[in-house]
């Protein structure tokens, strides 16, 4: 193999690996470090300038980063790491003293912002303290967009919302609520300098089978109900609930239901229970509210007594799955199942829908009749229109629409400076020695062996009298310090220098994972099967490096590291050190001054 | 000295012997030593080789003495048995802990301050009377724990880190293992663990005096230009005879050495060893020829290292007592003291 180049930005950003799967590359090993040290307003200082709404994401993110964390593979379960971004919003001081200011001077370039959701907001942030003058056009008369609309307020509670928006108004945005944009045509004769939209997937599937028309009094579009139960139009429901679909919209509904009447509320799905999209804590938040989950059962029916609804019939179906591996439902043939119920709510997905956009002002839309975006700068075939958020690709979520807000501020900025909106900034990298003594470190290199922590919640009778009250309690202090210590600081890197090993195997001999071995070199795919310990995680990289007087070379296998820094405390010639790589996305030029 | 405790995590991955152990359960404390030192590559070195053995740990008596070599028990195989003994007197510790219960494996840990001045005399009988062990030496040349002076086994002419250089002659004591007895004897290089590992566990089957010179680097106070036990001295002028492939339970993995002849030497108890020679003429059952070989590559400058002698029919001190096969400390009071009657046929006997 070929010596690692530990100077490419993704190498080390790769070794990171919650922040390499954060789709905005939050630096969350830096964060905990800053929690556990009760430096709270800094750590949320962190998450704000990479992803904009830490107190929202902190309790209502989807959270690439967990199934990545490297405790994970060491352990049982990862570092609850969005739960910890939720202590940082929840034990910050007043921050507002250290928000961007808004532009003392304006530089003339008016951009307009369809939609008023995360995605938007986004990249107003990154353009106002600019100078850039950004409207932001909502159909709802507050901003927030889904997630004011469609997110419980018992997982995110308004005030969290309002805090975290407001200071994106702040920056000198203007908002213009309930004011519904019918055409792109018009919206571009407007002459503003840029278009973004980031107007969601704002369209509830609907379920077209026997019954719905007749009773269509109790069957109710998920996404749009939970808006009518966000807003207060609706504040109760029937005894009996069906809820339909296995998505997170699913959980938001039947647990919404049981908050406003709901005594027995059911989801049922077509799928099997493993394969809902829902994220796992979800489902089990809902099963612990007393909502069993049925699986395996198709809507075929909605029974209904003259137009009043009486229930949902299901076929009975199993998956079976042909020889390349794709999975079909069919009919089991057991009798069918019915579900009596007083309401339905359909949550089997949701749309795209630009009935708004007409098809011939200069965007081009592909034969799914979505957008065509470019993946990087978000720019669509029209020079001056930009997507992002479920807009651009579909539903996602919010740290999506975020990092989706970054990269189209980017390139409306180039745009605006009239530059290639295809040449991307580079990553800002700072690299630091951690050492501070003979066995000193300006880090915790001592790993605890505990447990993942559960996050304490409300007693559930109270929790289900009342759909403000937020379930999660989130940790206090002294549990965010011992979650905060599982934390395995991974971008505390161990960087080697062949030239002062004298090849003793001290470092050989102290890794607690078997991660280094002094070898001759070979290819990767047989270099991985004669280390120290085998290396069958392909995904994670093998660290080499040469200059070594033996003409071996050394292997680290990155998989399972602890970054305990044993290895350069048993170094004799410090060959090893432990070196902190923070790398910081760039996000639009000067967009926030916090980086001094 | 690290201040950490080793995490008890280990590699998910991590190959288990037939105990079901992984190599991190025969570990102990964590090095106190200087980082970097030799003497902690021969602890891994002795944790893989009771690992890949299957080794009960409690069936283990690590015995040593005084010096850096001798703290090293501590840290592997922290269920084992242990004395630290006085300096010099480990081989009688462990001489009396062996009378008294055959049953142990025991392994011997001592330098070269320990074995090879202090404790010289030890060293020679307790090999001669071919006890049952296996005596490493961690020799690195130097007096580690009072700053650097030269010990016994500093070759002539080399020189200490403040350019001192030794005008004493040097001990070998593989010559001395050689030629006192030894049944078992073998060098090797504390940053060769392919060569040391497989030796080690050769020398824990051996039923008899097993005894292995390894050098060990002094990071401290014997790694410069200079020095020959150095890291960079030892590599360069290293004269391996043979590899041992000792492999029970775990495939070969990956051989360091290119092959030769092959030689598979039958031990007394059954079990083979498969020696990859290196150097074809040499023969590991001929003593003579070992001492010459020796000594004639040490005038050559070089180090020979790798399995140099081992005796085909030894025999141990048990042996040679004729005791009984039950350890001594567990026979009765009734075994022990049979009575008047048996008492008086001995008395007989030596009238």
């Amino acid at each position: 193999m070929k010596p690692t180049d530990i100077s490419a930005p993704d190498y080390f950003h790769k070794v990171v690996d919650c922040q390499w799967a954060c789709p905005a590359h939050t630096p969350v090993p830096e964060y905990i470090r800053l929690i556990a040290a009760g430096r709270y307003s800094d750590a949320y200082m962190i998450n704000w300038e990479s992803n904009v709404f830490p107190g929202i994401l902190g309790r209502t993110c989807d959270r690439p980063c967990e199934p990545a964390c490297r405790r994970g593979r060491v352990e049982a379960e990862p570092v609850a790491i969005c739960r910890l971004k939720r202590v940082a919003a929840d034990f910050k001081d007043d921050i507002r003293a250290r928000l961007p200011k808004p532009a003392a001077r304006k530089n003339g370039k008016r951009i307009a912002l369809v939609g008023g959701g995360p995605a938007s907001l986004a990249v107003a942030r990154d353009l106002a303290p600019m100078g850039y003058e950004c409207i932001v056009f909502d159909q709802d008369p507050q901003v927030g967009g889904m997630m004011r609309t469609q997110i419980p307020k018992f997982r995110l509670p308004e005030s969290v919302l309002d805090e975290e928006c407001q200071y994106i108004l702040d920056l000198g945005i203007a908002f213009v609520g309930g004011k519904r944009i019918d055409s792109m045509k018009a919206l571009l004769k407007e002459n503003f300098d840029a278009c973004f939209v980031g107007c969601g997937a704002p369209r509830g599937r609907d379920l077209d089978i026997p019954g719905r028309k007749e009773a269509a009094k109790n069957i109710h579009i998920g996404i749009d109900w939970l808006s009518s139960v966000s807003f207060g139009h609706i504040d109760k429901i029937g005894k009996r609930v069906v809820v339909l679909g296995g998505g997170n919209t699913a959980m938001d509904c039947c647990r919404s239901s049981r908050r406003l009447g709901g005594e027995d509320v059911t989801v049922v799905v077509r799928s099997g229970f493993e394969e809902m999209k829902a994220s796992p804590w979800e489902k089990e938040d809902a099963m612990h509210e007393d909502i069993p989950i049925f699986n395996f059962l198709v809507p075929k029916e909605f029974t209904h007594d003259n137009g009043r609804l009486t229930g949902v019939l299901f076929e009975k179906v199993k998956a079976e799955y042909d020889a390349k591996g794709r999975r079909k439902l069919v009919p089991t043939g057991e009798p069918d199942r019915h579900f009596p119920c007083d309401d339905v709510l359909v949550a089997v997905g949701q749309e795209n829908a630009f009935p708004w956009i007409e098809r011939d002002c200069g965007i081009a839309f592909d034969k799914w009749d979505m957008p065509k975006v470019d993946p990087k700068t978000m720019a669509s075939t029209h020079p001056k229109v930009f997507f992002g958020g479920d807009a651009a690709f579909g539903p996602k979520n919010i740290i999506w629409a975020v990092a989706h807000g970054h990269d189209a501020a980017i390139s409306i900025d180039r745009l605006c400076r009239g530059e290639d909106i295809a040449v991307r900034p580079p990553p800002q990298i700072n690299v630091a020695s951690q050492k501070m003594g003979i066995h000193e470190w300006s880090y915790d290199n001592e790993i605890a062996p505990d447990k993942r922590y559960r996050v304490p919640h409300r007693d559930k009778v109270l929790s289900l009298r009342d759909i403000k009250s937020e379930v999660e309690l989130g940790y206090d202090i002294e549990l965010a310090l011992k979650e905060a210590e599982r934390c395995l600081n991974c971008d505390v890197q161990t960087v080697f220098t062949g030239q002062l090993c004298i090849e003793c195997d001290a470092c050989v001999d102290i890794c607690p994972m078997d991660c280094i071995t002094f070898t001759q070199n070979g290819d990767e795919a047989e270099l991985r099967t004669r280390l120290q310990a085998p290396a069958q995680n392909v995904t994670q990289d093998l660290y080499v490096a040469n200059d070594l007087k033996t003409g071996r070379v050394m292997v680290k296998d990155e998989d399972v590291c602890l970054h305990c820094g044993l290895c350069a405390e048993r170094c004799p010639t410090g060959a090893w050190d432990m070196q902190k790589y923070l790398i910081d996305m760039t996000l639009a030029e000067q967009a926030c001054q916090l980086k001094a | 000295m690290t201040y950490v405790v080793k995490p008890k995590f280990h590699h998910p991955e991590l190959p288990k012997n037939k105990l079901g152990y992984t190599h991190r359960d025969y570990e102990g404390a964590v090095s106190t030593l200087c980082a970097g030192c030799g003497h902690d590559s021969i602890t891994a070195s002795i944790i893989e080789a009771c690992f890949e053995l299957s080794i009960e740990p409690h069936r283990v008596a690590k015995i040593s003495g005084i010096g850096c070599s001798s703290k090293t028990p501590t840290y592997f195989l922290g269920n084992s048995h242990g004395f630290n003994s006085v300096h010099g007197r480990m081989p009688s510790v462990l001489t009396g802990a062996n009378l008294a219960n055959r049953d142990l494996i025991y392994l011997g840990v001592s330098g070269d301050g320990d074995s090879a001045s202090i404790g010289f005399g030890q060293f020679a009988h307790c090999l001669r009377r071919g006890v049952n062990m296996v005596y490493i030496v961690e020799n690195n040349g130097v007096y580690g724990l009072t700053k650097g002076q030269f010990s016994a086994t500093a070759d002539r002419g080399s020189k200490s880190k403040r350019g001192v250089v030794n005008s004493d002659s040097a001990i070998d004591m593989v010559g001395i293992a050689l030629q006192i007895g030894a049944s078992f004897v073998a060098r090797s290089f504390s940053g060769d663990k392919k060569q040391l590992t497989p030796l080690i566990k050769a020398a824990i089957e051996h039923q008899g005096a097993a005894f292995i010179d390894v050098i060990s680097p002094c990071v401290a106070f014997n790694n410069h230009a200079g020095s020959t036990k150095s890291f960079d001295y030892v590599r360069e002028h290293n004269e391996a005879v043979n590899f041992l492939d000792f492999m029970t339970g775990r495939p070969p993995i990956h051989v360091d050495y290119a092959p030769g002849t092959v030689e598979r030497v039958e031990q007394h108890d059954g079990t083979v060893l498969t020696l990859r020679k290196l150097d074809a003429e040499y023969d590991v059952h001929d003593r003579l020829a070992a001492m010459s070989f020796l000594h004639h590559h040490a005038d050559l400058g070089q180090i020979v290292t790798g399995l140099l002698y081992v005796e085909r029919d030894a025999e141990d001190l048990h042996g040679h007592l004729n005791t009984v096969e039950a350890p001594l400390n567990a026979l009765s009071e009734k075994d022990l003291c049979p009575g008047a009657a048996v008492l008086d046929k001995i008395n007989a006997s030596l009238r």
